[in-house]
């Protein structure tokens, strides 16, 4: 445990170059959409569903002034309002599915891995089938189960996303656990009576587990792409549970033409960022903690001049 | 310009191939920098062969590195290295870049990972040749590749085929025939044969022998067994925490050892006439920190209170030896009291290697 | 995937093939079983729910859902067999029509975006990975993760508000009526058959139509090209036989292009195969982007149509089509390294 603050700051310390500056701007970045998610009620001028203030109605497709920001779309709804409560979203769906994904991918990758044997040879078949899908197909299918079920709400749209990245952390998991587990440090465990349980959770757990952040980091930036798509088709979140940025890009495709910018400028570029935040993010993550792709920064080499620890010419010796 | 003509000097030099003076090789870290070479000098002549012996992490390597510009980022050489007598160290990168090849070559120690795998042989050995010679036919560079091939013992018929399908020995076979196929002047093995069997070392050691008597071309060969050192080097140099702590000829160092540090080296290498087994207790110092004065002195079972924090000077035997030992002298640089013996603190199993 | 190292070119071909045959029948399952679980009956969603009872069970009767799930499962199986990819409910035609008659347009745009992708991925890909932590590389990673974030829908947004009507390029469909009206359907692939015409208005006129969402579509995909040959040329670039070479002093430019370049993109090749099931996914946001008349518009349209037999059949369809690319993209690997050959 103490060696945790070091292996948070080692990253920043021990790195030089572009990883380093990726890892801090797409933290800025992401620490600037959490914040939204999280104070949205507080920092949103408008519910997200609001069309009129006080009765007076909004205007339809109004120009961005100083009550509206960002202006207005064709329902009447404040643009800017909708950018933060799809910011409460974005992070709550993928928070959610990524959560998920650990939570079911990590455990049955590691008891997988660990026991073999025919569960193992399907499961990993299994796995490979469905990440050899199309991702995006894939969300589309199991959406289009879900929502039958559950509705269009946050959870169903998180469940969907989780069926689409958990094999990539099963896979990980598992492929780790198998060569992790012929380790010669898990035999000596076995030869002083640790049960399967012991070893799995103590021995294995911590050494397979470093490959998880940077595909967590990774996978949310996917599911956030994944997420939007799935709400511009109309298939993810219902525009009456949440705001949704996919949902408004698809309604500001008509407005394209007629010169109406601001309904589809402004959660496209929100996708954007967020996406590139978390993929700096991860991206810089793996380059810190990949120790062939690392760049250390290195100290330079002084060497003192000579004449100060002097080397004289080889003497004869009397003997 | 034939081949002959491009790689024959155009005025004959008469001195060392290789001069090195005081070359320090210092490695960047993020922790402070490596002393890996501290200090080294030594003459290498046309057809010498040079044992460059110690244990791991001495600095070897680097050295024969730092010869051939092969260096990390973040290292920094200083000191001069005159080969043919220019200084290797102040031309600019792109000239000394130029000698390799034609004029330094390097066989590296491990051969499966140096062919490149989607490459055959033939095109490894074409693009070596052309490199350095642009204008010679097809014909003429097939030719001068299967020559060198004869010489390694390896049959035209395999001239076409594939790095892999090729076994570790065969391997370095044909990385010594790349090397040499330009006839450079000066050759740095990197230890060639630590990765290959016993037969097959003695196999690639009698090649290097061979072509020790037949090329004219002057032999760098790190290792550390003492064994390969007694077959088949002229001189030899024991090297020591960054140091050359003493250099002769094979006879003289093997037989007549100075340095303490020689000595136990020389008893612990085991043949078939041993029967106790022996070691030097301890560890190599750390080089980024090294021990003042003498770098052997924690370990050294002979060691003064002078070896604590005076370094040894370089002092030459008659024999034509050098050594860096206060234990050789000089006397009159010795301070009173100075020979006694030092305490050395205990050393503790955790200090092994 | 184990490879027989004594084997050679046919024999690993053979084994390579035969893999095909679990990972089909893998994926098909799966299909069939997601598609079943769903709860509220698909007969009665896709006929609106407006039916009476007894029709209803007429129907359901009909399309076999009375049987038990074993049954349903093996028929379906022994369609695929027969290459029988069902009906569709809503509109009552075979699967394999509506793939005739739209798969064209996916796949021309498809392939076409694929080939962006790989004339502006592999060379920035080369170029950062050569100039590493400089200006170049930053700026290219750059480029690359932001053609990755921006999501097509957003860039075809952009594209039709600023940049079509400039150029005059169209952003609906994938031809004007006259063209469609024109040119003879022998391949079912409107480019293909326009040249085919030889008319040269109605190829311009395709032309046009596919710039926009095969340039949007490509330029999404290069961001991963990019990223991929940049990190494999990385490690080519540390490789002990790369150091070998500059040991012998060949011309720093020729170690790059003759040892780095070329033994990066060897896994490289295998790993862009695979992205054409990217492709596809990213096909039917393009699709519904810019209005293009494929298999992702008629997937979403079916989808909200509640239309499970004609969703069954396009996946089931999307599924065998991406086992058989990479059949064909590990054999191709296989061609190209030597070591896999012997």
């Amino acid at each position: 445990m103490r060696m945790l603050p070091a292996a948070i700051t080692k990253p920043f310390t021990q790195t030089s170059g572009f990883a380093r500056w990726m890892l801090v701007i797409g933290i800025v970045i992401t620490a600037v959409f959490i914040i939204c998610a999280l104070f949205a009620p507080w920092l949103a001028p408008y519910g997200f569903a609001q069309s009129s203030v006080d009765g007076v109605r909004f205007t339809k497709l109004g120009h961005p002034t100083g009550g509206h920001i960002f202006g207005t779309n064709d329902l009447f709804f404040d643009v800017f309002s909708r950018i933060i409560w799809g910011a409460r979203t974005a992070i709550e769906v993928v928070f959610l599915s990524i959560l998920f994904c650990i939570v079911i991918g990590v455990p049955l990758g590691l008891v997988s891995g660990y026991f073999g044997g025919w569960p193992d040879r399907i499961l990993v078949l299994v796995m490979d089938a469905l990440f050899a899908f199309p991702s995006f197909l894939l969300a589309i299918v199991f959406s289009f189960l879900l929502v039958n079920i559950l509705g269009g709400s946050v959870i169903a749209v998180a469940l969907s996303l989780t069926a689409i990245y958990v094999p990539q952390y099963y896979r990980v998991v598992r492929n780790t656990t198998v060569s992790a587990k012929e380790a010669t440090y898990v035999e000596a465990a076995r030869a002083i009576g640790a049960t399967d349980g012991v070893i799995m959770r103590r021995y294995l757990f911590g050494n397979v587990v470093q490959s998880v952040p940077v595909l967590g980091t990774l996978n949310a930036a996917d599911a956030i792409l994944t997420l939007a798509g799935l709400g511009f088709l109309g298939l993810g979140i219902q525009p009456t549970d949440a705001a949704e940025w996919g949902f408004d890009l698809q309604r500001a495709l008509d407005d394209a033409g007629a010169g109406v910018w601001w309904t589809g400028l402004y959660p496209g570029l929100a996708i954007v960022l967020l996406v590139t935040g978390l993929t700096l993010v991860g991206e810089g993550l793996n380059e810190t903690l990949n120790p062939t792709l690392r760049r250390r920064r290195l100290l330079p080499v002084v060497m003192p001049s000579r004449g100060s620890a002097g080397h004289p010419e080889a003497k004869e010796s009397a003997r | 310009m034939t081949l002959q003509e491009a790689t024959t000097p155009v005025e004959t030099f008469d001195g060392p191939v290789i001069s090195a003076q005081d070359v320090r090789v210092w490695y960047g870290t993020t922790r402070g920098a490596i002393r890996a070479v501290d200090g080294v000098s030594f003459d290498l002549a046309a057809g010498e062969t040079l044992g460059l012996v110690g244990e791991s992490g001495c600095g070897k390597s680097t050295l024969g590195r730092g010869l051939m510009g092969l260096l990390p980022e973040g290292a920094k050489r200083d000191g001069r290295v005159l080969f043919k007598g220019e200084d290797i160290l102040s031309m600019s990168a792109r000239d000394s870049y130029q000698l390799r090849g034609g004029e330094m070559g390097m066989i590296f120690q491990e051969p499966l990972t140096r062919l490149n795998p989607l490459m055959r042989v033939s095109e490894h050995f074409e693009e070596t040749i052309k490199q350095h010679a642009p204008d010679l036919s097809k014909r003429e560079l097939r030719e001068r590749a299967l020559e060198v091939l004869r010489l390694i013992g390896i049959p035209p018929t395999r001239y076409k085929s594939y790095p892999h399908e090729f076994s570790g020995g065969m391997r370095q076979r044909l990385m010594i025939a790349l090397a040499l196929v330009l006839r450079p002047a000066f050759i740095v093995a990197d230890e060639p044969t630590t990765a290959l069997d016993v037969l097959v070392e003695a196999q690639i050691i009698a090649i290097l022998n061979d072509l020790r008597q037949n090329f004219d071309t002057a032999m760098l060969l790190i290792t550390h067994n003492l064994g390969i050192v007694a077959e088949a080097c002229d001189r030899v140099a024991v090297m020591y925490a960054g140091r050359i702590v003493e250099q002769g000829t094979v006879r003289e160092v093997f037989g007549n050892p100075q340095h303490p540090y020689t000595r136990e080296l020389l008893r612990s290498t085991i043949s078939l006439s041993t029967t106790g087994l022996n070691f030097i207790p301890g560890a190599p110092p750390d080089l980024v920190d090294p021990p003042s004065g003498c770098r052997f002195h924690p370990r050294c079972p002979e060691a003064m209170k002078v070896c604590l924090d005076h370094d040894p000077v370089p002092t030459r035997a008659a024999s034509g030896t050098e050594v860096e030992c206060w234990l050789a002298g000089p006397d009159e640089l010795v301070p009173t009291g100075g020979t006694e013996r030092a305490e050395q603190k205990e050393l503790s199993l955790a200090d092994e290697a | 995937m184990t490879r027989s190292s004594s084997g050679s070119l046919p024999r690993y071909i053979l084994q390579r093939t035969m893999l095909v045959i679990p990972m089909i029948w893998v994926l098909l399952t799966i299909v069939f079983l997601v598609l079943r679980v769903a709860p509220g009956d698909p007969v009665s969603a896709a006929l609106g729910g407006q039916v009476d009872p007894a029709a209803l069970e007429q129907r359901r009767e009909a399309l076999g859902f009375n049987k038990p799930l074993i049954s349903q499962y093996w028929d379906y199986l022994s369609s695929v067999l027969r290459l029988d990819f069902g009906t569709t409910f809503t509109d009552n035609q075979p699967v394999l029509n509506v793939i005739r008659d739209n798969g064209g347009a996916t796949l021309s745009l498809t392939v076409a975006a694929f080939f962006i992708a790989l004339v502006l991925g592999i060379p920035l890909g080369l170029i950062a990975g050569r100039t590493r932590d400089r200006f170049p590389d930053v700026v290219i990673r750059l480029f690359g993760i932001l053609t990755y974030a921006a999501p097509i829908f957003f860039v075809g947004f952009l594209l039709q508000a600023y940049v079509a009507s400039p150029l005059g390029l169209p952003t609906s469909g994938d031809a004007s009526p006259i063209t469609i009206f024109t040119v003879k359907p022998h391949t079912h692939i409107l480019l293909i058959d326009a040249f085919l015409s030889g008319d040269s208005t109605a190829i311009s006129d395709v032309l046009k139509h596919l710039i926009l969402p095969a340039a949007t579509l490509g330029l999404l995909v290069s961001g991963v090209f990019i990223r991929l040959v940049r990190v494999n040329i990385l490690q080519t670039m540390q490789s002990d036989y790369v150091e070998a070479a500059e040991a012998r002093g060949i011309d720093r430019g020729k170690v790059t292009r003759r040892h780095a370049f070329r033994n990066a993109l060897v896994p490289v090749v295998t790993v862009i195969g695979l992205q054409f099931a990217l492709l596809l996914g990213g096909a039917v946001l393009t699709e519904s982007t810019f209005n293009w008349p494929g298999l992702g518009q008629k997937l979403v349209k079916y989808i909200n149509d509640r239309d499970y037999g004609a969703v069954q059949g396009i996946i089931t369809i999307f599924a065998v089509a991406i086992v058989l690319i990479s059949l064909l993209v590990d054999i191709a690997n296989a061609l190209i390294d030597p070591r896999v050959r012997y």
